[in-house]
């Protein structure tokens, strides 16, 4: 799965779990940007992605996680 | 069939659901109609916020609408229920419910219930949820020594008890409990079972003394021991959600726990369902009766489909002997679709089971609103189990307060789905319940016995009906709760009272209390009014007077009012006063007092009537029935 087609998969699950009207995606997004985005909204989003991509993410694979291009990368890693 | 934790009775949220949101977000009026087309898809935790937040916003809009009943839940838990919150919005219009929930701080339960300056007793809520966990009640690590074993659940146990108490005095609301799920983890394997203290077994034992011990009759049970069970353990509990946010389940399970929750307070407010329609044809039994002849059709021992359609009507019948009506709705000749009750030898359910029968080529919509007046109930009781997804999909678009489980092709599934739905969640089962189905089944024959008559004075003297008319006691009083709750058509005031209100009321001297039984000569149709006067020095005024459609046309509400005239007279007063309180439902009773000889006074703010009968104009009737009075003009 290719960088763009997982940005896209995942702009879908963060409009979905923050419900957002829209979101332009950047590497450098993170919770400080978008208001819905708590630490109980991180786990739905988190588990969303987990259900999305087919994988399970460890506490610390989550922990280590800045932004969204970070998950991007995570992301590629584990379908990799 | 699909995931339980999809909700799979449901069909699957549509592509456009996201775009459907927020073109409700941004119209200018949004009806109850609106948001519970939305809830009634399976929806995931998302999508069951975002909805909820539309909930949120039109709250007061949906109020004032008055199609859906406002509930305040309190949640007072030792762990993370945010995410249920927030679920349960969306989750309730699926079962009538415009729910609102108000948390407590964290750590703050015990305070929170046991202060009546709480801000959780300052909300008011109808109902708390004492939602605690094992850990938080001491049960979640092993005790080895038999009596600390004892020891530690008799102290949960205590505990709950307080908590419930605390809720009761303090709050004044329901209150809620639920059983513990058992962990995944074992500790001596098998073993545990037979250990006393094993986390296995405190838990099972902690259970096992709630239910039996510790919740009352006006308590509610959620049963999330057998929730979790049926989803599996291993799936119910997520240890890294556990451990990262003291979130008690897997969020996959989250929509399939509120929804529990919600039909659970929509039972104990009246709304679950009443009657399951069944089809006939590849629904009770495989293949067409029409075609296939009765020695063609696939029913009973011996094949996989045939005891799936034995298991559906088994499952039918189970039903009705705990008070579920049932009927029959089928595209058939009603000679053809008869044959098989009167003659194959396995149908576990006969003809007198069903209460209305309807096989003709009309639409099955119109058919449906047909069984729902025949039996007095609204098309919103009905739950219609047909295998046909046009027949379904179309009964959803006429009708879309029916319920309309999503079954699939195999029969095999049918029970699993229908069971899983939970159209039928009781908080009680009593007599009454257990005969309900044979009384419909009466009230069928006196329909039929009422065109044989012709004449109406004939018809009732012919009944031979005995009107039995007692003040509020202890042992009608979770049938009382029930009746006040549940009435929404024949009822003046809709007020709803709790059965600590009811105790309240029993005991208030300046109530005149009514609970009124009927029996006639086709069996016992129990207790079917209820009424409340206040005593006042000159007037009485009537607060509650409910009565149930069963029994409409018998001329009970005459005894009622014959009965409480003469206590008022008896005790000094010259007048009854009452109201009428429109609701969406009781336009039946709009003209009620008017045809009891009462005289208008005035319009009410925010609509209805004002009422009053001077008793010195009132001259008791003759009636076609036999009234006993219990306890004459007791206080």
């Amino acid at each position: 799965m290719d960088r763009s087609a997982i940005i896209e998969q995942l702009t879908e699950i963060m409009i979905d779990v923050f419900d957002l009207d829209d979101l332009e995606y950047r590497d450098d997004l993170s919770a400080a940007d978008v208001e819905e985005w708590d630490s109980l909204s991180n786990i739905r989003f988190m588990v969303a992605v987990e259900k999305a991509f087919g994988f399970r993410l460890s506490n610390s694979e989550i922990e280590s996680l800045d932004n969204v291009g970070e998950m991007v990368d995570l992301i590629q890693q584990k379908l990799a | 069939m699909t995931d339980v934790l999809t909700l799979p009775w449901l069909l699957p949220a549509p592509a456009d659901f996201r775009a459907r949101v927020r073109a409700l977000k941004s119209a200018e009026t949004v009806k109850a109609a609106d948001v519970t087309t939305l809830a009634a898809y399976g929806l995931d935790l998302s999508q069951l916020g975002s909805l909820g937040k539309i909930v949120d916003a039109r709250r007061e809009e949906l109020r004032a609408e008055g199609r859906l009943r406002p509930v305040l839940l309190g949640v007072a838990a030792t762990h993370t229920v945010d995410l249920v919150a927030e679920a349960l919005p969306a989750t309730a219009l699926r079962h009538g419910l415009l729910v609102d929930t108000v948390q407590t701080d964290y750590g703050q339960l015990a305070q929170a219930v046991l202060d009546p300056s709480s801000s959780l007793a300052a909300a008011k809520p109808d109902f708390v949820l004492l939602a605690l966990d094992a850990a938080s009640l001491g049960l979640a690590r092993p005790q080895f020594e038999a009596a600390a074993a004892h020891e530690a659940v008799q102290s949960a146990l205590d505990y709950v008890a307080s908590l419930r108490d605390g809720v009761r005095t303090n709050i004044g609301a329901g209150v809620v409990l639920h059983t513990l799920a058992t962990p995944a983890e074992s500790l001596f394997g098998s073993y545990d079972a037979r250990v006393p203290g094993s986390v296995r077994w405190l838990i099972a034992r902690f259970n096992q003394r709630l239910t039996e011990e510790v919740v009352g009759d006006s308590d509610l049970l959620l049963d999330v021991a057998a929730l979790a069970e049926t989803v599996g353990l291993a799936r119910w509990h997520d240890p890294l959600r556990w451990h990262d946010a003291k979130i008690p389940c897997a969020l996959d399970a989250v929509p399939l726990y509120a929804d529990h929750v919600a039909r659970l307070l929509a039972s104990a407010r009246g709304l679950a369902r009443k009657c399951l329609v069944l089809d006939l044809d590849n629904t009770l039994w495989g293949g067409i009766i029409g075609d296939d002849g009765v020695d063609g059709i696939k029913l009973g021992q011996g094949s996989a489909k045939g005891e799936a359609h034995l298991a559906v009507q088994s499952l039918a019948l189970d039903l009705r002997r705990r008070g579920v009506i049932l009927a029959v709705c089928s595209k058939n000749e009603e000679a053809a679709a008869l044959i098989p009750f009167r003659e194959h030898d396995e149908m576990v359910l006969k003809e007198d089971h069903i209460s209305v029968f309807v096989a003709n080529w009309t639409d099955k919509a119109t058919n449906l609103k047909a069984i729902a007046q025949a039996l007095n109930i609204g098309t919103d009781a009905l739950v219609f189990l047909d295998d046909n997804p046009a027949e379904r999909e179309r009964v959803r678009q006429e009708l879309p307060e029916v319920a309309v489980p999503e079954v699939g092709d195999e029969p095999s599934d049918y029970v699993r789905l229908l069971s899983l739905a939970g159209y039928f969640e009781a908080v009680a089962f009593n007599d009454e319940d257990r005969k309900r189905a044979d009384m419909y089944q009466a009230n069928a024959q006196r329909a039929s016995a009422l065109q044989k008559v012709g004449n109406l004075d004939e018809y009732l003297a012919s009944l031979d009906m005995e009107c039995t008319i007692a003040p509020f006691d202890d042992l009608g009083r979770a049938r009382i709760a029930q009746l006040i709750n549940k009435s929404n058509q024949f009822n003046l005031t809709t007020r709803r009272y709790t059965e600590a209100d009811v105790a309240a009321i029993q005991s208030d001297p300046n109530k005149f209390t009514m609970q009124v039984r009927l029996v006639d000569r086709f069996g016992d149709n129990g207790m079917i009014s209820v009424v409340i006067f206040d005593r006042g020095l000159d007037s009485w005024h009537c607060d509650t007077w409910l009565m149930s459609c069963r029994v409409l046309g018998r001329r009970v509400e005459e005894a009622v009012l014959d009965h409480v005239a003469a206590a008022a007279k008896a005790a000094g007063a010259t007048r009854l006063t009452g109201e009428y309180i429109p609701t969406p439902k009781n336009v039946l009773v709009e003209k009620h007092f008017e045809k009891l000889g009462f005289v208008q006074t005035c319009e009410r703010d925010g609509g209805g009537t004002t009422w009053a009968l001077e008793l010195a104009d009132y001259a008791a009737p003759a009636l076609p029935m036999d009234i006993r009075t219990t306890i004459a003009f007791a206080a």
